[in-house]
């Protein structure tokens, strides 16, 4: 909103230049965000709260300065124009409806000619950027930008029936606006009619058959109050908003309707000739006074701290229009009496806020509050920063991607039942995220597009479902790398030449075991007797290149490749791997519990075992009967060298297994060792095992 | 004058002492005067060599040739000898290996570790230290998610507790009980992104995308008496389409303290420290008049600009953050609305006995300023080259 700091000035003798003014205005809360143009051009970009309509204009923003400045307020009245006829009704109104128009006042011109507006009116209004139209829409506008009330202006001959009536709109009934739109109404709008249509509608805008053209000689000027609900819901069922429906909606002043059609009428004699007919007219069905209020002084202590004087108190609302009265005890309580244009001030705290506001906020001591409570944490709050800080030392980067995905992505990557959004803000956007997936795999997509092919991200945040007709906020933790970056972690472990993409079962191994270990390693973090893995991942994994980790039974997450449909479909130039968490099955367990184990006083011994298997014995099933031999004494059970091809022969692989084994009762002997040995193998061999020389 | 082996003609006690001590003497002159590791092979060549070394030529001229009578006290002295000799040797080896100085016991003196590097290069050479480190990836946290945490962490030094609330938000939660009416002019600021199928409802109970942390407020006043100090870190969304400085979701701080005690000064005070914490104890924080529905007074800090200081300008060039004003606005904050604690007074928020403040700021916004970030698409990119700017 752009108001002239020039025409501020019309009403207050201002002892500083206009930066100080902008400084200062905005100091008291009628901001100026931005100042353009020079000397009497100068314009202030002004930023005024929804509850100060009546900031929103000149005259109140001169009331500001006057307050901010203690200067007096020069006193805005039209010139009594003559009268054709002093007296007698210039034009019925009947208001059907007073309890959404409690005042309606008019004043009607004869005899005027519609021409362009002098000088200075077109000059003020174009500095705001408004168009300038006819000297008669203009003083409309003018005095909106004056003094903040919304006034519409007919062309009289052209209202039929010689009166307006104030009534809702029949169901269906058509009104063309000003703007030119065809609008179809409904019984909850509210018009200005004539004897037979609809003329214009309620505080929003006028009428595009009744308006002001070359050829209007007689005028009738309409200054109204509105219900603020009322001309809001219409202004939105119309989806219009107009300076006047701004202002109308927010509460503009109930006593100023009359000086508004005085103004306006005064603007247009001047500009056009003419002579007014008849006194005003004004329809007041019901006075909309301000109840005062009881200002205590202790309440203003109590809620701003410091120690206001009680005549500063005084001083300032004096200065703002305030009516005080001293109550009861002298300078403990005042009545104060709230002026017209101020209807946001209806309690005490708006008073409060008033003072404070023209005191000067910065003016107020700083101090801090004494406390007697204690910080609590939330319950999932160190497994969370345990599990973030296990993911960033893994050297995944910290994520944080949109809540809004496709209804296609939300069925491909997810089974809960999805939020849809009433207003999305693209069809690419109309649901709440059930899954992580899709934004990750976008984020891997968009860095492989860049040519960043090492990308490592994680991201922890909540999907969104609807369970048994209740929304729920489920929390997720999404980890996420492209293939060359697992490769190039496996490098920099104990497996050389990792570069190799995964076209080799061999690198594809070693590849699913490096993020499988990213995944086992945040796993780590909480408590639980067994994890175990099967193969049941949804569609949207790699069906041989992908598992599902349970603990103890319970399923906690999914991980692994990402099916080839996928990748190409989501345009990605090489494999990702993805795993996604579920942090509520996950909180559940907390985190792992550290009990120390004595370290073991007695050397390990280690023995490996070469065999040949029939590529479906997998080493889970190798490691689960080892372990169900029961050898006390075997502490680590591992898989050292996986080899296909070669002298190896097709549907078999090459392994290398390696037993450690220990005991705390003493060192181990050979007899024993040899014993332990054989059991190993028979039992391998069992499985259909060979072993190799 | 180098040292040479005598021929002893008398062996008695005396004569073999003093003829030790003369060798010790050149021992320990020969060994502080090593320098490198060629000398160090000439140095041993010459004692302990086993053709014509000085060990060799002691064990020929005075034990070899000893008469019978005096073989036993030769014999001793020369092991003795030849004990240090190589002791010596070792100990010169090993302070040039470890870098430390070695004691000789008979020395009573430390062998210098003069030659170390010297030695060190004639065996393996030099590496290129100005070569890179190769570095195992670390991750970074991300920039928003820090300056949350860091903000949060401000707070809860100062006393405040982490609450938390949901995303998906009554009418009521995000509007009604933080004083916006129905129909109130205030909700069209919001821009805000509804939940589909919720006409059946009535108006409080249908669903939205939270336009602020400020529910929260609301839902934890509901299960806590005061007094209370929370702060509320949470993603917000807006119907907002994307550009440089505006995106459809985005993260937000709140805070909320009511005691039967607090102050508008408390407030100024309360975020005056936070801001000195958290942008440098340097800044300055003004306040200035605002309004919100759900805080009054109400205002907006402003603290001064931590990038130029506060003079507008950097340089010649104008100041871009603060817009050559000096001042960066970063937060909403007030008093808590009496209206406010009338929805929660059941819980104990009498508005005629507590008190107390509230403010939000975006998290997103301080980031970008903080960090001189200019699109605020770049934090939802997952770009790794931007992300890793904070490794």
């Amino acid at each position: 909103m752009k108001l002239s700091p020039q025409w501020i000035r019309d009403f207050v003798d201002l002892p500083v230049d206009d930066g100080q003014l902008a400084e200062d205005l905005t100091a008291v809360g009628i901001a100026v965000e931005g100042i353009s143009g020079s000397g009497a051009d100068m314009v202030f970009e002004m930023e005024i709260g929804t509850n100060r309509p009546d900031a929103m204009n000149h005259y109140g923003v001169a009331r500001e300065a006057a307050a901010i400045y203690d200067l007096p307020l020069k006193t805005l009245s039209a010139h009594q124009p003559s009268t054709e006829s002093a007296s007698g009704v210039a034009f019925p109104i009947s208001v059907e409806e007073p309890q959404l128009c409690p005042r309606f006042s008019a004043r009607a011109i004869r005899g005027t000619k519609i021409q362009p507006s002098p000088e200075k009116t077109a000059h003020r209004l174009q500095l705001l950027d408004q168009r300038p139209i006819s000297n008669a829409v203009d003083a409309t506008n003018y005095v909106l930008w004056e003094m903040g009330k919304p006034t519409h202006v007919f062309d009289l001959d052209l209202l039929e029936g010689g009166r307006l009536i104030i009534r809702h709109a029949k169901n269906g009934e058509k009104l063309k606006t000003l703007d030119g739109v065809d609008r179809t109404l409904s019984s909850e709008d509210l018009v200005v009619a004539d004897a037979k249509r609809p003329v214009g509608l309620a505080g929003v805008m006028g009428g595009f058959d009744t308006m002001i053209t070359d050829k209007t000689r007689n005028v009738l000027i309409e200054s109204a109050w509105w219900d603020p609900l009322t001309v809001r819901k219409t202004a939105r069922r119309h989806g219009i908003h107009t300076d006047a429906s701004h202002r109308f909606e927010r509460g503009a002043d109930f006593e100023s309707t009359i000086l508004s059609c005085d103004l306006v009428a005064e603007l247009i004699l001047a500009s056009g000739g003419g002579k007014l007919v008849g006194n005003v007219v004004d329809v007041a069905s019901e006075r909309l006074d301000q109840a005062p209020i009881i200002l205590r002084v202790a309440e203003v202590h109590r809620i701003l701290g410091g120690n206001l004087k009680t005549v500063e108190i005084f001083s300032i609302l004096k200065k703002l229009g305030f009516g005080l009265i001293p109550e009861g005890q002298a300078g403990i309580e005042f009545e104060v009496h709230i002026p017209s244009w101020r209807l946001d001030v209806e309690r005490e705290i708006d008073l409060i806020e008033e003072i404070a506001r023209l005191h000067g906020y910065d003016k107020f001591e700083n101090s801090l509050p004494s406390y007697a409570g204690a910080v609590v944490e939330l319950p999932d709050s160190r497994t969370d920063a345990t599990l973030r800080q296990r993911a960033l030392a893994l050297g995944y980067n910290e994520t944080v991607s949109l809540s809004f995905i496709s209804h296609e992505d939300a069925e491909r990557f997810s089974t809960a039942s999805v939020l849809e959004l009433e207003n999305p803000l693209s069809a690419e956007a109309s649901v709440m995220r059930t899954t992580m997936v899709p934004g990750m795999l976008d984020m891997l997509a968009w860095n492989l597009n860049r040519d960043i092919d090492h990308a490592r991200l994680f991201e922890m945040g909540r999907v969104y479902e609807m369970q048994r007709g209740e929304r729920t906020e489920p929390e997720r933790l999404c980890l996420a790398a492209t293939a060359s970056a697992v490769a190039a972690g496996v490098s920099l472990g104990s497996m050389p030449d990792a570069r190799r993409r995964n076209s080799d079962s061999q690198s594809a191994t070693e590849e699913f075991r490096a993020f499988k270990g990213d995944a086992e390693n945040l796993l780590g973090v909480f408590s639980y007797d067994q994890l175990s893995f099967d193969r049941e991942t949804p569609e949207y994994f790699h069906r041989g290149r992908s598992a599902r980790a349970l603990m103890d039974g319970v399923p906690v997450a999914y991980f692994g490749q990402i099916a080839e449909a996928v990748r190409i479909s989501r345009k990605l130039r090489q494999d990702v791997y993805l795993a996604e968490f579920d942090l509520a099955q996950l909180h559940a367990r907390g985190l792992r519990k550290v009990v120390y184990t004595p370290l073991a006083k007695y050397p390990a011994v280690e023995r490996d075992f070469s065999f040949i298997f029939p590529d479906q014995v997998e080493f889970g099933t190798m490691q689960e009967t080892v372990q169900s031999l029961r050898i006390s004494e075997l502490c680590e059970f591992q898989p050292v060298e996986i080899f296909r091809g070669g002298s190896v022969e097709p549907g078999k692989y090459s392994m290398l297994l390696r037993a450690r084994l220990q005991s705390d009762q003493g060192t181990l002997r050979d007899e024993q060792i040899s014993a332990w040995s054989r059991r190993i193998v028979d039992t391998l061999q069992k499985l259909g095992g060979v072993q190799r020389a | 004058m180098a040292y040479a082996v005598p021929k002893l003609t008398d062996y008695s006690a005396d004569v073999l002492d003093k003829s030790a001590a003369d060798l010790r003497a050149a021992l320990k002159q020969e060994v502080l005067s090593v320098q490198s590791p060629d000398q160090w092979k000439t140095f041993r060549d010459r004692w302990l060599a086993r053709k014509n070394g000085i060990v060799t030529q002691v064990n020929d001229l005075w034990l070899k040739s000893a008469p019978k009578g005096a073989k036993k006290l030769a014999g001793q002295t020369v092991n003795d000898l030849k004990k240090d000799v190589e002791e010596a040797a070792e100990g010169l080896r090993k302070s040039w290996e470890t870098g430390q100085t070695i004691q000789v016991a008979y020395l009573g003196a430390e062998v210098p570790a003069a030659a170390l590097e010297a030695y060190a290069r004639d065996k393996v050479g030099p590496v290129d230290i100005s070569l890179p480190g190769i570095q195992r990836p670390i991750g970074a946290e991300h920039p928003v998610m820090k300056t949350s945490r860091e903000m949060c962490a401000v707070f809860q030094r100062l006393g405040y507790s982490i609450a938390e609330g949901p995303v998906i938000e009554t009418d009521y939660y995000n509007f009604e009980a933080l004083n916006f009416p129905p129909n109130h002019p205030a909700r069209d600021t919001q821009d805000t992104v509804f939940i589909a199928g919720q006409q059946s409802k009535p108006q409080r109970e249908r669903l939205l995308l939270r336009t602020h942390t400020s529910p929260v407020q609301i839902r934890t006043m509901e299960k806590m008496r005061p007094p209370i100090r929370i702060v509320i870190p949470g993603t917000v969304h807006r119907n907002d389409p994307p550009d440089a400085s505006h995106s459809p979701m985005f993260h937000q701080i709140e805070g909320l303290a009511v005691d039967t005690n607090i102050t508008f000064g408390d407030l100024k005070g309360t975020l005056d420290h936070a801001m000195k914490e958290f942008f440098g104890s340097s800044v300055k924080t003004s306040f200035r008049p605002s309004f919100f529905p759900f805080t009054e007074p109400s205002a907006e800090l402003y603290i001064s600009c931590f990038i130029c200081g506060g003079s507008g300008k950097r340089g010649k060039d104008p100041c871009r953050p603060c817009k050559q004003t000096g001042w960066i606005e970063i937060l909403g904050c007030g008093m808590v609305d009496p209206n406010v604690f009338e929805f929660v007074k059941d819980h104990g928020y009498n508005p005629k006995k507590v008190s107390g403040f509230a403010f939000g700021m975006g998290a997103d916004r301080v980031a970008l300023l903080k960090y001189g970030v200019d699109d605020i698409q770049l934090f939802f990119s997952g770009d790794v080259r931007f992300l890793r700017q904070w490794a």
